[in-house]
């Protein structure tokens, strides 16, 4: 890695301002790390060089006029998932093949407005469906980490697995991601890096490829807890074009680091502990607890007694939210169309050619909790054990807790094409045990890593936080992460 | 509750997704299998709990009813496999 792309937001943004780099040699350097690695690590689906030096030439000239937004001349990478005019932008699958819109997302307008450069589009979970990365049409993403000895091909997670290795990889310098059940959380955690979910509403959705529209949530995913903060102030913003974005100021939440977390209660679930779960995230909790107790702030065990009935549920209502969003994709307006003899015919060979094995599963688990006879015992259940769910975290903030620590993810990465995950869909589901409440709940969840495991994989810890407290979240996470230190790859790509 | 391959058949026509012979054995399988893990869901007591409709409470907000976008019919056939003057030409529609 070229010392320019060691750089983190906030460094790069120093040496910017100090006029030691300027945007074109930034870009060009990651330009240049995403040639050589691309081919092996498979995070960009779509890279954009001329696209991106025009906008580090452009963020020159701004800065000479004396004109410097908050991300100004910070290469980014951006999700599959967000619309970006006229640039590649299809959920990483089939079915919207050669999918260029006329339109951008609010999000990413929102970097682009405080000065960003886009690097390209970074590959993800097909539809953002999976916790591997390996859904995608365009193949699997390789995690930059291996275990200590071996060669064995790693996942850096899902949904937005492209967008965790990049930042792993110093292929770019932030990125983009969503979180419908854990996409952004997990993989950071997979990948050593910081990912946010913040509440829903906080950032707009519009613009962005739907999944399940009362979960799905845009985020950072970044180097460090800092870069993290900065990324999300520009991501985040009130939208009339999205009816569910929250009209509220958005915090500088940069400023939120290094605040102190004396007289805060920090919750400890006990549902949290599950069976079978490794003594090495046991060991990395306790190391958490004992973190944020030096730095003043008071341990109490709580109880979310719903905790098991989310993974549940989830797999009801964001699969019958999918099963409605994706009802579009039928060869009419964009992307693939497969030839029929009638309409219907068309839509259905379309649909069978276009979508993945996993998408299609859970449009087919959504349409049957969604029909006639099953929407009750199934869907409509399913809404109720949901309100429990968030009931259990506001009577636990009620109490006076202001953030919960729990692990992030089961296990550390796990190997490509494995076959006991790929042999029963559940298994695979399971990796989200500890990241669906939070999208259940609507509330803000960070992932920072924590630690490595014996295998010297990268491990995290995940923060919840009450509705638009994300600032709580940042302060907590710093404090982890001055303990635990930072974690970068060897690189071997 | 389990699905047979007469089920996975009507949910894939209620889905417009063309499903082989093959296919669909293979969904039975893989669709009970979820169905088997959400089936827990059951052994909640909800009685008096209000399904969740919006996850943060808000009231939807509105804005006056006028025209504030349009007159660009072909960004929006842009990326149409099929067109004819700012149509989309699919198959006919059988009744």
């Amino acid at each position: 890695m070229t010392e320019l792309t060691s750089l983190t937001i906030a460094e790069a943004r120093e040496k910017l301002k100090a006029k030691e780099l300027t945007s074109v040699e930034l870009t060009k350097a990651y330009l240049d790390a995403i040639e050589a690695a691309n081919g092996v690590l498979n995070a960009y689906v779509a890279v954009t060089p001329e696209k991106a030096l025009d906008m580090a030439k452009a963020s020159d000239e701004r800065r000479a006029a004396g004109k410097v937004g908050a991300l100004e001349g910070i290469p980014l990478g951006i999700k599959d998932l967000f619309a970006t005019r006229d640039v590649h932008t299809q959920a990483c699958s089939h079915i919207l093949d050669g999918f260029k819109p006329k339109y951008e997302s609010t999000v990413s307008q929102n970097l682009w407005d405080d000065g960003a450069v886009m690097l390209g589009k970074l590959n993800m979970d097909e539809f953002a469906m999976g916790s591997s990365n390996e859904t995608s049409h365009y193949g699997a993403v390789i995690n930059p980490w291996k275990a200590e000895g071996s060669n064995q091909q790693l996942v850096p997670g899902g949904s937005s697995g492209g967008s965790a290795a990049a930042v792993a990889a110093h292929l770019c310098a932030g990125a983009t991601a969503t979180d419908t059940g854990g996409s952004i959380r997990q993989p950071a955690a997979f990948t050593g890096t910081v990912g946010i979910k913040p509440t829903y509403g906080r950032c707009s959705r519009w613009g962005i490829v739907a999944f399940a529209s009362s979960l799905d949530q845009a985020g950072p995913i970044a180097r460090d807890v800092r870069d993290a903060a900065i990324m999300l102030k520009s991501m985040a913003s009130v939208d009339a074009k999205d009816t569910t974005s929250v009209d509220l100021p958005v915090p500088d939440y940069e400023a939120a680091l290094g605040q102190s977390l004396k007289g805060m209660k920090i919750g400890i679930p006990r549902e949290y502990r599950v069976d079978g779960m490794p003594d090495e995230i046991e060991k990395l909790w306790q190391q958490g607890i004992a973190w944020l107790k030096d730095a003043g702030a008071e341990i109490v065990d709580i109880t979310l007694p719903h905790t098991k009935y989310a993974l549940p549920a989830y797999y009801i209502v964001a699969p019958a939210e999918a099963s409605s969003n994706l009802a579009r994709y039928d060869g009419v307006r964009y992307g693939l169309r497969v030839d029929g003899t009638d309409i219907v015919d068309m839509y259905e060979k379309t649909r069978a050619a276009g979508f993945g094995t996993e998408v299609k599963r859970r449009i087919m688990i959504g349409t049957y909790v969604l029909s006639a006879g099953y929407y009750d015992a199934y869907y409509l259940q399913a809404q109720k054990v949901r309100t429990l769910i968030k009931r259990d975290f506001e009577l636990v903030f009620d109490a006076g807790v202001d953030a919960i620590l729990t692990p992030a993810t089961p296990s550390s990465a796990f190997g490509v094409a494995d076959e006991d995950l790929a042999s029963d869909p559940v298994k695979m589901y399971l990796n989200d045990i500890f990241t669906v409440t939070v999208n259940m709940a609507g509330l803000p969840g960070i992932a920072v890593p924590a630690g490595l495991d014996h295998k010297g994989l990268p491990l995290g810890l995940q923060l919840i936080g009450k509705p638009f407290e994300e600032e709580t979240l940042f302060r907590t996470a710093h404090v982890i992460e001055q303990a635990a230190g930072r974690f970068t790859p060897a690189k071997w790509w | 509750m389990s699905v047979d391959l007469a089920t996975v058949k009507r949910v894939a026509r209620l889905a417009r997704i063309a499903v082989t012979e093959e296919d669909a054995n293979r969904m039975v399988g893989e669709l009970n299998g979820i169905l088997g893990f959400v089936e827990q869901l059951g052994e909640v007591d909800v009685a008096g709990v209000e399904p969740m409709t919006s996850v943060t409470p808000m009231e939807m907000r509105k804005r006056t009813d006028n025209v504030t976008d349009g007159d660009k019919a072909d960004d929006i056939v842009a990326n149409a496999p099929s067109t004819d003057y700012n149509f989309f030409l699919v198959p006919k529609v059988v009744e």
